[in-house]
């Protein structure tokens, strides 16, 4: 299945529906694409007033993935899709679930963003924060773009990045518990930069299980719990819907 | 503690539910290899005239498995069905080349006896054909026809009938009215307990439910739920939704040639071909 077969039903009111929820999902990827960058400033930039707004906007993230539910239901009732439709509602179903988690991590970062506004900051200035929080962003964004053009290279790029990034979330770790051990008085400001550290590297593996969804879309097959390299196997093995 | 169980209770009796969950972790596709085999088309082509309405057709049909036939009209697909117990001797300019075995033997080979072939392989129709006959006679038709005249042996084998049919509770009252007084399911339930009644091999169904409302319906796919334990079911169905729900085995049909053929689960969730996935889900090719 590649992006432009969407279309093609006999039923006209069909493709209208399938295109109009595929702008939904993106319009909600792109919400929380916006989300995850605006919490990593406020944290950053000690910006309280966006912090705040992240937190808001949550609200419309939720709501998103309750409407999104709502015309995947309707479309399952009305049009019993089959093959790759029913294969595209169902991975609209998941990456929605993702998407609202990935909102809920942001809405994390945000809240520790107002927490640390208060306080003293470090020496790095939460260029760590900084730096894991852009590559995560830059995964959303690839997954959601892996989706919109059902592109499985581009979703293989996005799980390999989010081992990448797993391994940055690690080391970063290590460093602030070595500070926490070598200056105790930093234990409360770095037990917030932890929870945001967390949340980032949260992203990532949401981003990474959208990514899945995208690889069950196009080939039909399931690449969940499966290590990168069986994944790769899968989306590259024999092309279905092909003659 | 009255009325309440403990923890340690309540841990054990969540288990026992869980585990029979997790039995079966891994889902096990249907798989033609794994079955046992009741009829086997090899090579078959069939001709109306100079039009050839079907090419080179081969496919092992899975015993005490429901196998449909899905495609647009005029594809071929109940005219395959109609080759399977030989309805198509009866079309004139009708001609058939390839074999088709049932158990091994070649259906139409010379020394086959029609009539004993189509007891093996019955046939149900999308218009019920009840006989202007009370609903006893219609279920006693078959085995009158082969001369048992024993009414105990008939009452026993109309109830049996019925039962199988999932007709008997509604009918078994009002065994010697007319037939005609049934309503259309219960009808195309009564055809299916006098092709059951003569126990045959093999059930051809022909759109069994098109002509019936959506209860009906449902009563018709029970019931198919229910004969595949005994017999091999071959169904043709122009309702898509239909054959995912009831078969185990779906052939895709266009033009006279079958185009895919596998377990219905992959073929309705991740179709091989092109041409069936567009089918399937409604899309010009």
């Amino acid at each position: 299945m590649d992006k432009n077969k969407l279309g093609g039903h006999y039923l006209e009111k069909y493709n209208e529906e399938l295109e109009s929820l595929r702008n939904r999902v993106l319009a909600m990827g792109g919400l929380v694409e916006s989300q995850v960058i605006d919490a990593v400033n406020a944290l950053v930039a000690a910006d309280v007033r966006l912090a705040d707004q992240v937190i808001k906007n949550d609200a419309r993230v939720n709501s998103l993935e309750v409407i999104i539910d709502e015309q995947c239901a309707e479309i399952l009732a009305r049009h019993q899709p089959a093959a790759s439709d029913l294969r595209f509602i169902i991975s609209i179903v998941k990456t929605i679930t993702d998407l609202e988690r990935i909102g809920d991590q942001a809405e994390k970062v945000a809240r520790m963003a107002v927490h640390l506004a208060e306080k003293d900051r470090p020496k790095n200035q939460y260029a760590d924060v900084q730096s894991l929080g852009e590559r995560v962003a830059r995964l959303v964004h690839e997954a959601l773009d892996a989706f919109a053009r059902m592109d499985v290279e581009v979703a293989l790029a996005v799980a390999r990045e989010d081992a990448n990034v797993d391994r940055e979330y690690e080391s970063v770790m290590r460093q602030h518990i070595t500070y926490m051990m070598e200056d105790p008085r930093t234990i409360t400001r770095a037990l917030d930069v932890i929870w945001a550290l967390r949340a980032l590297e949260r992203i990532g593996d949401h981003a990474r299980n959208m990514c899945e969804y995208v690889i069950y879309l196009v080939k039909g097959k399931d690449v969940r719990h499966v290590s990168l390299e069986e994944m790769e196997r899968a989306a590259r093995g024999e092309t279905p819907g092909e003659e | 503690m009255d009325g309440m169980t403990t923890m340690t209770e309540q841990n054990t009796m969540t288990h026992g539910v869980t585990a029979g969950l997790f039995e079966n972790t891994e889902r096990k596709r249907l798989r033609l290899a794994d079955e046992t085999i009741a009829l086997e088309v090899q090579d078959l082509n069939l001709y109306y005239g100079e039009a050839q309405a079907l090419k080179r057709i081969s496919m092992k049909v899975a015993a005490k498995r429901v196998t449909a036939f899905i495609g647009p009209s005029g594809c071929g697909k109940s005219t395959l069905l109609r080759c399977f117990n030989r309805m198509n001797d009866l079309v004139d300019a009708c001609r058939i080349e390839g074999k088709i075995l049932l158990e091994g033997d070649d259906i139409y080979d010379r020394k086959v006896d029609v009539a004993e072939l189509r007891r093996r392989v019955g046939m149900v129709f999308q218009k019920p054909n009840p006989f202007p006959k009370s609903i006893y006679e219609n279920v006693a038709y078959g085995l009158r026809l082969q001369g048992v005249r024993d009414r105990k042996v008939l009452d026993e084998v109309v109830e049996r009938s019925l039962r199988g049919a999932a007709l008997w509770d509604e009918v078994k009252d009002r065994l010697h009215q007319n037939a005609f007084g049934l309503s259309g399911g219960q009808q195309q339930r009564l055809v299916i307990a006098r092709a059951i009644a003569i126990e045959p091999e093999v059930i051809l169904l022909d759109e069994p439910a098109s002509a019936l409302d959506p209860i009906s319906t449902a009563k018709i796919e029970e019931l198919i739920y229910e004969l595949k334990k005994e017999y091999t079911i071959l169904i043709v169905t122009h309702n898509m939704q239909q054959a995912a729900r009831v078969s185990d085995y779906t052939a895709y049909m266009y033009l006279g040639e079958m185009i895919e053929y596998g377990d219905t689960m992959t073929l309705f969730t991740n179709p091989r071909k092109k041409a069936t996935e567009d089918y399937i889900t409604g899309r010009y090719g």
